[in-house]
């Protein structure tokens, strides 16, 4: 006996998809209401100060003058000094272990490399202050005076600042990049390496030959890496020294976006202060959905390339002739 | 040397008479009196880890001629094809015993070129595989990396390289567009001219147009033709017209040894073993 | 140099580079874990486990009340995500074609890279304001919000790799659609699933930026929705700016909790993907 098809079946099959729908909408619906919710929380600042909130270097909160021009520089600051030192290390390390590494140790290198992934940001903080800062504390102290008179070099050797942010953004930053960039070189077909070993290349040139087929991923990667510094709070606040100055210097104490809204949310009295931090929160969300964005779109060209590539070398395939 | 009705578990085995260094003419082989060797191989064995797959295989391969690998899948001809210019050194975990000898040198003793080495003997792969850079670019890479050349003189090489794979005509106004944009038959022709803008001596060609459709593949074939005047050519294919066509010896591969290695036209007329004469006559393969 | 061992001598050394680079990054690693491991351990006694936090100046005590009130606020983020995750998750396996489901996986990516403290800025105006009042709510819907998309995606990967010849069995013998996903794919793929859930969970419990201003801190002992509470993060935090040596020490304790909290929840993981994959075998 078939059932007619306007049977109860359809109907329990429409709740399913208007069920589980809402709940997949649910997730849309989140990131709308982050963004909305920021922005109506920010109205008051964006109204009083406008675009100069961010040309603005004073951050005044008793006198109410609220500049974030300090944040946003510490924010790129420091992120970028992290991307220059964790890319080419986290670009060996994806060589390393996608092309160069024997079977045996790959997985536990891997392994190892993506711990570096789980350790928490609170703990990279702790550690940041009681270790690392020490340290670069030491660096600084034994500069050569010579370096010192550059702007890049100058200011006292208090061991919290810019340098220790972007050191340690970086060691946070490497796991994500070089996974992703493994991902990537993995997905670029044998055939390309191949190609450039029978033209006579070295391991080297071959290796090349592999990084310039996935090259929009390994961008893709390294941008990923960006969101990753940008948006991190807890570390950064712990070692850069909570200081809003705009200074060139890898010495100076300094704030960034994230750290400022930790530090100071709590301690914002008025309305006006708690708006001022939310929209530096506002527009942290958007920079970092701009990148995570393009980034993905990055991510996933190499292997969609590889799909349409694989479609168009092959035609259907002729039949084996047969004497 | 035992010869056994195809189907029985034990292969029947011809080996080839022994070839003394350097390359004079076979007493009762193949070979015209006279004819250089370019390439050989000596007792060449190939293991994928604990598994052989080429077993003491002792084959000529003369210049400016073409030789044709055949045989049924898995018969380890591509393998060999990839000893020939140690292309088989990327996988890890093998091993080669025997020798490979280019011009008289094993090219897989101590103090040899890898690098240097495949350059002078070209490979072409079954699926084309241009870099994503423009016609222009990936004709030049050899030469660029190698330094063959100085910059100056790159538009003219690569030209005379897409001449000879008979691509010019159909590029020549979009040298500088991207490889990825032309047609399968194209490309494969545009890795021909890749490989011979590095001028090698011996051009390796793995089953070269068996992704591409008929027309594709008879300028290919037209091409090999071509190209045989100036080279040495090995390929492996498992289309058997396609080696009655264009090659003037014939190799036949079976579950890693060679069977039979002979004049094209006596392979395919007059085979000397009964297995050959099955597989080209389509009982099997 | 002749210009082949030149290429040669190139490529060797970016080879060795690589590998250093790899070197170089376990150097931290390798750090962190010996720092954390010797402070900490040499802070830990029975008293860091079962007392309170002490007042300003007197030392001793312990973070207790940090150590449940994490547990407390994981416990609200998962009640809140797991559903939302799974179903979300259900939903774009079910019908993953359409341009609504393209648009939900991007965003549910895009959710993955926002800020943690964003987050917590997010739910602060929603469960904090309105009420004037820091609770442990607050904290566990900052803390559900960042689960949500990473078991939305590990959930319908997971489903994806089932085959869909059972979910086709299920509706042939007349089963609705809803049926045929949780009764048939999801117990299928629940191995990957709970290591989904329970890789969110490690990872969330390590957060403490959005935990700032949502469920505060709290010294005393809670288990109150409504009322701020302690967390182990937060309280690490809190003990590691602060100028006291004996804060210093407890800060060590508590960083070493929390990473043996995170690795026996990893080390969980495993257990129970392989105690269910072996189960689904026989």
């Amino acid at each position: 006996m078939t059932k007619p098809p306007s049977s109860p079946r359809s109907a329990d099959d429409r709740l399913f998809r208007l069920g589980t729908g809402f709940f997949a909408f649910l997730v849309v619906l989140l990131v709308a209401a982050i963004g909305y919710e920021l922005f109506n929380n920010s109205r008051l600042s964006i109204a009083k100060f406008g675009l100069a909130f961010w040309r603005t270097k004073t951050w005044d909160p008793v006198a109410g003058n609220f500049g974030a021009l300090p944040f946003i520089w510490g924010t790129l600051y420091s992120s970028f000094l992290a991307l220059l030192i964790s890319t080419p290390i986290a670009i060996g390390i994806a060589i390393f272990l996608s092309e160069l590494a024997p079977r045996a140790i790959r997985t536990p290198l891997a392994f190892l490399t993506e711990l570096l992934a789980a350790i928490p940001s609170i703990v990279y903080g702790l550690w940041g202050i009681f270790v690392l800062v020490p340290i670069v504390r030491g660096l600084e102290t034994h500069t050569p005076d010579w370096l010192k008179k550059f702007p890049l070099f100058s200011g006292p050797p208090l061991g919290v600042g810019m340098l220790s942010a972007g050191l340690i953004l970086a060691i946070m930053v490497i796991p994500f990049t070089s996974s992703v960039a493994r991902e990537v070189l993995r997905a670029v077909p044998p055939t390309q390496r191949e190609a450039a070993y029978a033209l006579g290349a070295t391991r080297w040139e071959a290796i090349q030959a592999a990084l310039r087929y996935g090259r929009k991923g390994i961008y893709g990667a390294i941008i990923l890496g960006l969101g990753r510094a940008i948006g991190e709070t807890m570390a950064v606040t712990m070692v850069i020294g909570n200081n809003p100055q705009v200074s060139a210097s890898l010495f100076a104490p300094q704030y960034s976006m994230a750290a400022v809204i930790a530090n100071e949310f709590t301690e914002a009295a008025d309305d006006l202060y708690l708006s001022a931090l939310v929209e530096i929160g506002l527009v942290l969300f958007v920079i970092t959905l701009v990148i995570n964005a393009l980034s993905r779109l990055l991510i996933w060209s190499v292997s969609r390339e590889v799909k349409v590539k694989e479609r168009k070398a092959a035609p259907a395939p002729l039949p084996e002739e047969a004497a | 040397m035992t010869v056994t009705e195809p189907g029985s578990p034990s292969i029947p085995m011809t080996t080839v008479p022994e070839v003394s260094s350097p390359p004079p003419p076979r007493p009762a082989g193949p070979f015209p009196a006279g004819l250089k060797t370019r390439m050989e191989t000596r007792r060449l064995s190939f293991f994928y880890g604990k598994n052989q797959a080429l077993h003491g295989i002792s084959l000529a391969i003369p210049e400016k001629s073409v030789t044709a690998l055949i045989g049924p899948s898995g018969c380890g001809k591509s393998t060999y094809l990839r000893c020939l210019n140690r292309m088989n050194d990327i996988i890890p975990n093998t091993r080669v015993e025997g020798e490979v000898l280019l011009d008289g040198h094993d090219i897989y003793g101590p103090g040899t070129d890898v690098v240097d080495l495949r350059r002078r003997v070209g490979m072409v792969f079954q699926r084309s595989n241009p870099f994503p850079k423009s016609i222009f670019e990936n004709v030049a890479y050899g030469l660029k990396i190698n330094g063959l050349c100085r910059h100056s003189e790159l538009p003219e090489r690569v030209e005379k390289a897409l001449r000879a794979s008979a691509l010019w005509d159909e590029v020549k106004e979009r040298m500088h567009t991207s490889a990825l944009g032309l047609s399968g038959g194209q490309q494969q022709r545009l890795c021909i001219a890749r490989a011979l803008a590095v001028e090698p001596e011996v051009l390796l060609m793995d089953e070269p147009a068996s992704a591409l459709d008929p027309i594709a593949t008879q300028k290919i074939e037209e091409l090999i033709y071509d190209l045989k005047r100036d080279y040495t050519i090995a390929i492996v294919t498992h289309n058997m017209q396609q080696a009655a066509r264009v090659s003037e010896y014939t190799a036949f591969f079976m579950l890693g040894r060679l069977v039979e290695h002979d004049r094209t036209e006596k392979i395919f007329t007059n085979p000397g073993q009964k297995i050959t004469e099955d597989y080209i006559t389509g009982r099997f393969g | 140099m002749t210009q082949p061992s030149r290429r040669r001598l190139l490529s060797n050394v970016v080879v060795g580079l690589c590998g250093g680079a790899v070197l170089l990054a376990l150097v931290p690693l390798a750090l962190v874990f010996f720092y954390v491991i010797k402070q900490g351990f040499s802070s830990l006694n029975w008293a860091f486990f079962t007392q309170m936090p002490k007042p300003v100046g007197e030392t001793g005590g312990g973070m207790a009340n940090a150590m449940v009130g994490t547990l407390i606020l994981i416990g609200i983020a998962s009640a809140i995500a797991i559903p939302v995750g799974l179903i979300a998750g259900v939903y774009l396996s079910e019908y993953a074609g359409g341009k609504f489901a393209s648009a939900v996986r991007f965003t549910a990516d895009v959710l993955n890279g926002v800020p943690s403290i964003v987050i917590g800025i997010f739910a602060y105006g929603l469960a904090v304001l309105p009420v004037h009042r820091f609770s442990a709510l607050a904290g566990g819907l900052a803390l559900s919000f960042m689960m949500i998309p990473i078991i939305t995606r590990t959930t319908e990967e997971l489903l994806n790799l089932v085959p869909s010849s059972l979910r086709e069995g299920a509706l042939a013998l007349g089963a609705t659609r809803a049926r045929a996903a949780f009764g048939v794919m999801v117990p299928a793929a629940l191995p990957g699933i709970m290591t989904g859930i329970l890789v969110a969970l490690a990872r969330i419990s390590g957060e403490t930026a959005p935990l700032l201003f949502t469920s505060f801190n709290n010294r005393f002992f809670t288990a109150r929705l409504d009322q701020p509470i302690a967390s182990l993060t937060v309280q690490v935090y809190t003990y590691a700016i602060s100028p006291y040596d004996d804060w210093h020490r407890q800060a060590w304790a508590g960083a070493l909790v929390l990473v043996a909290f995170i690795f026996i929840f990893s080390v969980l993981a495993r257990i129970v993907t392989r105690r269910l994959e072996r189960m689904h075998r026989t």
